[in-house]
């Protein structure tokens, strides 16, 4: 592909026009969700096309875009993604957190408190948070209309007369500015304190389902629950195991076949940058993990 | 006469316009810098100009207030480098633009959504001569970390009155940009006057 021949940003300006108008929309009315005219893009539904809309409808030359997959910097979608728009664009990336003016992110919002000015481009498969309760568009729309949330109460109770608890761990609904009942995309339920009131502005792009909505700065995002079931995240037993860090989302890692496991800090970013720093978990000096210095002596032994 | 120019640079300046809009809309009342770099044609300020380039084209309506009305070489520069329609019926208008901002029409004039869509409302994008977050009036809501005082010159009488009565139809209602010769600000409905004293 010679980017020379597309649009700086792959999209077109009368796209651009009609995307930044929904996203002017979106931001003015939070938490609802803005139809749009979503495009083909070169790449395939589910992998993040609304995201990537909205990211090349705001990106401009001055901006250092970061791009997460389930956190991590360095999996396929954040890598092609990546690429996609150094291709298209040429704008810096970077994968520090506090380096980015716009990330786009899949399922994850970093464990690094975002600042005023920064962007969060969320990729959101199904943006209907309501849609798995009642499938029809034109009755979820009604429901928005009139604030007719009880259904998402009553999935929450059937949670803790099932379960004794609410068994939400991902995609767990929130209301925004009092009003709205938004699906804050796949992230567990560990990120949802984060949207609260974040001095960042958060901006979410589904696709296929063609819809944009947003989070401005400084609103109140609450997460749906019960006085005596009140809302809680996910806690860990113990620290991450290469860097120590607690109180992070961690993702389970298998490292043999005999039911070892390690777990690990989710976000990529934030685990290397303590490590740098000289933070060191469980298993941070073990062979395997400690990187290609490692590989390489292991290399020179055998 | 011959028509104003646009954009020089079309993908970059209605770029860095859109985010200083977005970003004044994301954090209301605060006046963003916006240096809109294009020569507009007589009766519109600059900031408004590019604004409209960025945001308006075939698929928008625009209506144009009675002083603008008054001068055709706005509508024709519009109508050029947009394609955009003109309309004088408030009724129909997804951006109205307002270069008297003493006598704009009562805001619910303008579509304000439906309770399904409410995003189908106008923008109103309105000249005034200079704003300042100083003093004025004391503002809450989304986008606002606690309270923020904005003032625009001029204002007609009662419009934070009128304001007051936009946002207290939310989710419905109206989305307001402020142009200064160089800046912009933003007062989405989400935004909240506060009474004093």
């Amino acid at each position: 592909m010679s980017a020379g021949a597309y649009n700086f940003a792959y999209l077109d300006e009368q796209t651009k026009r009609m995307i930044r108008r929904a996203i002017l929309k979106a931001i003015a009315i939070p938490g609802y969700q803005v139809p749009f005219a979503s495009r083909e893009m070169p790449m395939p539904y589910g992998w993040g096309t609304g995201g990537v809309q909205v990211t090349a409808a705001i990106i401009g030359p001055d901006d250092v875009l970061k791009v997460i997959d389930q956190g991590s910097d360095d999996t396929t979608n954040a890598v092609s993604i990546r690429g996609f728009f150094v291709k298209t664009s040429g704008v810096a990336t970077t994968t520090r957190t506090d380096a980015a003016t716009v990330i786009q992110t899949r399922h994850r919002i970093p464990e690094t408190p975002l600042a005023a000015g920064q962007i969060l481009v969320y990729q959101v498969p199904i943006p209907e948070p309501l849609r798995f309760l009642e499938p029809r568009e034109t009755e979820t729309r009604t429901m928005h209309a009139l604030e007719e949330y009880g259904l998402m109460h009553v999935k929450l109770y059937e949670d803790i007369a099932r379960h004794g608890h609410i068994a939400t761990t991902y995609a767990y609904p929130v209301k925004v500015a009092g009003r709205y009942v938004m699906d804050p995309s796949p992230t567990p339920k560990f990120d949802n304190p984060k949207m609260h009131r974040s001095p960042a502005l958060q901006l979410f792009g589904a696709g296929r389902e063609k819809r944009i909505y947003a989070i401005p700065p400084h609103t109140d995002v609450v997460s749906l629950d019960f006085e005596d079931h009140p809302f809680s995240v996910q806690e860990f037993d113990a620290p991450c195991a290469l860097c120590g860090a607690e109180g992070v989302f961690l993702d389970e890692v298998i490292v043999d076949d005999a039911g070892g496991r390690m777990f690990v800090c989710s976000d990529s970013d934030h685990c290397e940058e303590r490590r740098a720093a000289g933070h060191e978990g469980t298993l941070a000096g073990a062979p395997a993990w400690s990187g290609a210095a490692a590989a390489a002596a292991t290399e020179d032994a055998s | 006469m011959a028509l104003a120019a646009g954009f020089a640079d079309p993908v970059f300046q209605s770029q860095a316009t859109f985010r200083a809009v977005a970003a004044a809309m994301a954090e209301p009342g605060h006046a963003v810098a916006l240096a809109a770099g294009l020569v507009p044609p007589a009766g519109l300020l600059a900031t408004t100009a590019a604004v409209l380039l960025t945001l308006v084209d075939f698929e928008t309506t625009v209506w144009l207030d009675d002083r603008l009305a008054r001068t055709p070489e706005v509508a024709d520069w519009l109508r050029f480098h947009t394609g955009c329609r003109i309309t004088r019926d408030t009724d129909a208008a997804d951006f109205a633009v307002i270069a008297e901002a003493g006598e704009m029409p009562p805001f619910s004039h303008f579509p304000q959504g439906t309770a399904e869509y409410p995003d189908r409302s106008a923008t109103l994008v309105v000249e005034v001569e200079a704003m300042t977050a100083a003093a004025g009036q004391l503002l809450t809501g989304p986008g606002i970390e606690g309270a923020a005082r904005f003032a625009a010159i001029p204002l007609p009488d009662g419009f934070w009155h009128a304001w007051q009565e936009n946002h207290a139809a939310f989710p419905l209602g109206i989305d307001l940009v402020f142009c200064s010769p160089d800046a912009v600000a933003g007062l989405p409905r989400s935004t909240r006057p506060i009474r004093e004293g």
